[in-house]
């Protein structure tokens, strides 16, 4: 600075003062003096509105609608503009105390005094109509549309799914949402969120200072339109949905129903279920509490989580397994006894008999022989790598590995791995005859009725089984999010199914099962009954079936708890089912009558109440006797399964 | 340890403050302009703030780069400096990605790099050096020359790049060639033509002529001095070709987007749905701050940047909406102060 001339200085410096005098004189006129902007400006407020889209609409297979929305208001607070307002006519208008008012105030003007946040949630479309008429007497406030499901029928709750509002960890992970938006939390509800969503929409208003919306800012160059969700067309089948949830009340247990030839789930059915209503609106958290604190755990997702041994069902993928690999052949034989040292398997009296006949008879020391006579072949040079080979079959068959259906939080189910055995009774210290209860079903083995279901659709199609799933079309266009198309086979060839299939008929027409048979309808039913002891309580009964035995329509897993044996309560619903989805019609309404009356929740209310005690034992049950391993999944919480022997 | 001490001795500290001052309150501006519910961290790096914050520190990192590297390295590298902007100017033209007409900017993904910007300082560096050089004196005409072509080639460049308000910013060297010892004579003469420019823009040609001449008459009449007609003359003659080139550079040459906010901004039009809605808008802004401004972040007419240049061009409407003629003034005072110091 010092090589500047002075005078060059002075004039530099008077040149740039000048300019900031001019400046600050025009700034000064314009916004002290003129007053004319600030009146442009209180008519000119812009105004951030979000259009949220409305929600796909969900139907069942044969378009009924299951899931519809119904308009609510939020009502905005912006608190820096709330002023003057008649307090006492306002909290009349939406139903709160004075002090309900001064509460909410403060916190929405702790949450941010300039920023609008939620003053009430989910006003009723009559309640948004009379406040609307006075919106202008109420500076600050302003109405957001929003919607909330509805239910017509209040079937599927768990398969459909329930929405929640976002939390901030999500905000976080997925730029797309916003605090305050709701999101699939379960169901199919969450796993076709980005389907049924749409997309949210931005609207820039210019509103006057009377609250009032005067146009659209600059014709809505900067506004983006909400683009609403698509439909789903379900699988279900909503009549059947709600017919097997009727023959399920006061039971717990579980019914899975799926179309064979497609993989198409037809009914889903958890015992005990909630109204879906009763997780939505303003009463939502209120009602997730109770659900959540009842010992009946409504909730849970029993088809798609909840273990349980398959029993007796299992014998037919151990058959399946064995005819394969020639371990045995139908005409295949044992002594009617399986002993281990001082134990031993016995059975009821039956007629000797071969593969066919041990499946109409359920006969366990049959199927324990098979299991030994597989596990400890030569061919496999160890019970080691028997046991290995064994287990890679029962994994064809989808158990213990995820089959990939369309709903969330699927579990994979429990098959005891080599190492798993080695950890208890230590390397080479084990073989067929220890484990020899999984060749009936029992022992470690966890299977959930979704995977019961999906083992009898690959005997069905012999061999073979499509992906279950729940959503055939969104929109107009087919399921294309996942590859349904695809055939999945199971290491078993397709003739080797007869003979299994052979016994299943029988089953039904002159074994365990005969209450299911429809013979007189012409139709042939193939089943097989399973069920397993529980120590603690009644038995649980099982049944799966299919039908008919030519080009089946449906599959049937049903899962009774504590109800005895299978032919109890299992296949009575199954067969009711059946009449119902194939012929339209109920023929025996006395059945049908003690089905839906009949209550099984006492038992469990008393089991409950020793759930406790019963984890405590696990552990050291566990190491005696593989036969008497209780299952308790802990991580869950929530699936429970119970030991013993097979029956009949 | 004596040079390093120099340089921390010779930092001008009100400067420094004035420095930071300003970048601090432009940096919570542009996050007043941006401001947005859902992005509501200033620290946003998505946002136009976060990234002024992550540009903040890159240049707080350059700064003490600046300072610790000896002076003699820009003694030495000035030209090469020079050259290699005027290269990358030049590059630009061909290489340059395209963006709103004008064609200035190099992409490496999202990443742009305006070599315009780069010439303004290589410039002011080269010139620094040339009128330092031993022997020069800038009261040679040769110097002057030399001066001028320094600043007008990098100005040509970036015309040609149309980025005409870049452009523009490089004549304001001639407030330093001034402060070299320019005479006032010419300075005057440069505002007289800028004004020229501008009034023959506003007013119709045949006024303006008709204007001049008058002008030339009575200044002839007043001084009744002959050797003075020639010269009027001439001056006169150079006037009305300026207007008429102006005319017709405006109404030939420029784009009609261009004229609009010429027009515009001269007054002439008040399309306030078109050019004139930033200017109107502005306006509302900034008049509805009055004295006090509305408070932080309490804006209602600049937010939601939905016009690009909110948070850049028009930044000045949020200070005058939420600081009020309080905070225009301070900024405006900020300005002067920190030209006072260089
Ligand atoms: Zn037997």
């Amino acid at each position: 600075m010092k090589f500047i001339q002075g005078g060059h200085r002075i004039i530099f410096f008077a040149l740039f003062s000048i300019v900031a005098v001019i400046y600050l004189a025009r700034l000064f006129f314009l916004q002290v003096v003129e007053d004319r902007y600030k009146i442009s400006a209180n008519s000119n407020v812009l105004r951030r509105i979000t259009d949220y889209p409305s929600r796909g609409l969900i139907y069942d297979r044969n378009g009924k609608l299951m899931v519809y929305n119904e308009a609510v208001y939020d009502l905005m607070i912006v608190p820096k503009d709330v002023k003057n307002i008649d307090t006492t006519d306002f909290c009349k208008l939406i139903g709160i105390t004075i002090e309900d008012f001064s509460k909410k105030f403060q916190k929405a003007k702790i949450y941010s005094p300039y920023k609008a946040s939620i003053f009430e949630k989910q006003l009723s479309a009559q309640t948004y109509a009379s406040f609307q008429e006075k919106l202008y007497k109420f500076n600050g406030f302003y109405c957001q549309p929003r919607t909330i499901r509805k239910y017509p029928d209040a079937i599927a709750a768990h398969l459909l799914g329930y929405l929640g509002e976002v939390d901030e960890k999500v905000v976080e992970r997925n730029q797309y949402y916003q605090m305050g938006d709701y999101i699939g939390i379960s169901g199919v509800e969450q796993s076709y969120e980005k389907e049924l969503r749409g997309r949210r929409g931005v609207r820039y208003a210019l509103v006057d200072v009377f609250n009032r919306e005067k146009g659209k800012f600059e014709e809505g160059r900067y506004d983006t339109i909400s683009v609403a969700g698509e439909n789903l067309s379900l699988t279900l089948d909503a009549e059947l949905q709600l017919y097997a949830e009727q023959l399920m009340q006061n039971k717990l247990g579980s019914v899975v129903a799926i179309e064979p030839s497609t993989g198409e789930i037809l009914a889903m059915v958890n015992g005990p279920t909630y109204d879906p209503n009763l997780l939505v609106g303003r009463v939502r958290s209120k009602n997730y509490v109770t659900l959540l604190k009842d010992t009946l755990k409504p909730l849970f997702n029993r088809a798609m989580q909840a273990y349980y041994p398959p029993g007796s069902t299992f014998k037919l993928t151990g058959a399946l397994s064995a005819l394969e690999e020639n371990i045995i052949s139908p005409g295949t034989s044992y002594a009617h006894v399986f002993t281990v040292g001082s134990k031993s398997v016995k059975c009821h009296p039956h007629p000797p008999i071969a593969l066919e006949g041990s499946i109409q008879y359920s006969c366990n020391p049959y199927f324990c022989n098979v299991f030994r006579s597989f596990v400890e072949s030569n061919k496999y040079g160890s019970s080691e790598n028997g046991y290995r080979t064994w287990r890679k079959y029962v994994n064809s068959f989808g158990i213990g590995v995820k089959i990939g259906v369309d709903m969330p939080h699927e579990l994979k189910g429990l098959v005891p791995s080599v190492e798993f055995y080695d950890k208890i009774y230590g390397k080479g210290r084990w073989k067929a005859s220890t484990i020899y209860s999984l060749g009936i079903g029992q022992g470690e083995l966890g299977i959930t009725p979704l995977q019961m279901a999906n083992i009898t659709c690959i005997i069905a199609n012999k061999g073979f089984y499509y992906t279950p799933h729940v959503v055939k079309k969104i929109g107009e266009r087919k399921n294309d999010t996942r590859n349904l198309l695809e055939k999945h086979f199971c290491l078993v060839k397709p003739q080797t199914f007869n003979v299994v299939i052979d016994g299943m008929q029988r089953v039904v027409e002159a074994g365990t099962a005969r209450n299911a048979s429809l013979i007189k309808d012409s139709i042939v039913v193939c089943g097989k009954t399973g069920t397993a002891e529980n120590p603690h309580g009644k038995d649980h009964s099982l049944f799966v079936c299919f039908a008919p035995r030519e080009n089946p329509k449906i599959v049937i897993a049903v899962m009774v708890e504590n109800s005895g044996f299978g032919a109890t309560w299992a296949v009575p619903i199954a067969s009711l089912m059946m009449e119902k989805y194939l012929l339209d019609t109920i023929k025996r309404p006395d059945v049908e009558k003690r089905m839906m009356e009949g209550n099984l929740l006492p038992d469990y209310y008393y089991r409950s109440l020793q759930l406790q005690q019963q984890k405590t034992d696990t552990a050291a049950i566990a190491k005696k006797d593989s036969l008497l391993v209780v299952q308790v999944n802990t991580s869950f919480g929530k699936s429970s399964s119970y030991n013993g022997k097979a029956k009949p | 340890m004596r040079r390093q001490r120099s340089i921390f001795q010779n930092i001008d500290w009100i400067t420094v403050l004035l420095y930071f001052v300003m970048v601090i309150a432009g940096w919570l501006n542009i996050y007043a302009a941006v401001f947005n519910q859902q992005h509501d961290n200033i620290f946003d790096v998505t946002q136009n703030y976060g990234r002024q914050l992550m540009w903040i520190l890159t240049a707080l990192v350059l700064i003490v780069f600046v300072l610790v590297i000896d002076g003699k390295f820009f003694d030495a590298f000035a030209y090469v400096v020079y050259g290699v902007s005027i290269i990358s100017l030049i590059a630009v033209l061909f290489l340059g990605h395209e963006v709103a007409g004008s064609k200035s900017w190099f992409r490496f993904g999202s990443f742009g790099i305006q070599p315009a910007e780069f010439a303004k300082f290589a410039t002011a560096l080269a010139l620094a050096k040339y009128l330092s050089t031993m022997g020069i004196r800038f009261s040679e005409t040769r110097t002057k020359i030399t001066c001028v072509a320094m600043i007008v080639i990098p100005m040509l460049l970036i015309l040609l790049e149309n980025e005409t308000g870049v452009a523009l910013v490089f004549s304001s060297f001639v407030l330093v060639l001034y402060r070299e010892g320019l005479s006032g004579g010419l300075l005057l003469l440069g505002v007289l033509a800028v004004a020229l420019f501008i009034l023959s823009l506003v007013l119709p040609k045949m006024t303006l002529i008709i204007a001049l001449s008058i002008i030339a008459v009575v200044i002839l009449l007043l001084f009744r001095n002959k050797t003075l007609v020639l010269p009027i003359a001439g001056i006169l003659i150079l006037s009305v070709g300026v207007v008429f080139s102006v005319d017709y550079v405006f109404h030939n040459v420029l784009e009609k987007h261009q004229k609009k906010r010429i027009d515009v901004l001269l007054g002439k039009e008040t399309d306030l749905k078109g050019a004139g809605y930033n200017l109107n808008q502005s306006l509302i802004a900034i008049g509805s701050g009055g004295f006090c401004g509305k408070g932080y972040l309490q804006g209602t007419q600049t937010k939601f940047d939905f016009v690009p240049e909110q948070s850049t061009d028009f930044i000045f409407c949020t200070v005058g909406e939420e600081w009020g003629f309080i905070g225009s003034a301070v900024v405006i005072l900020l300005f002067l102060s920190l030209l006072f110091r260089i």
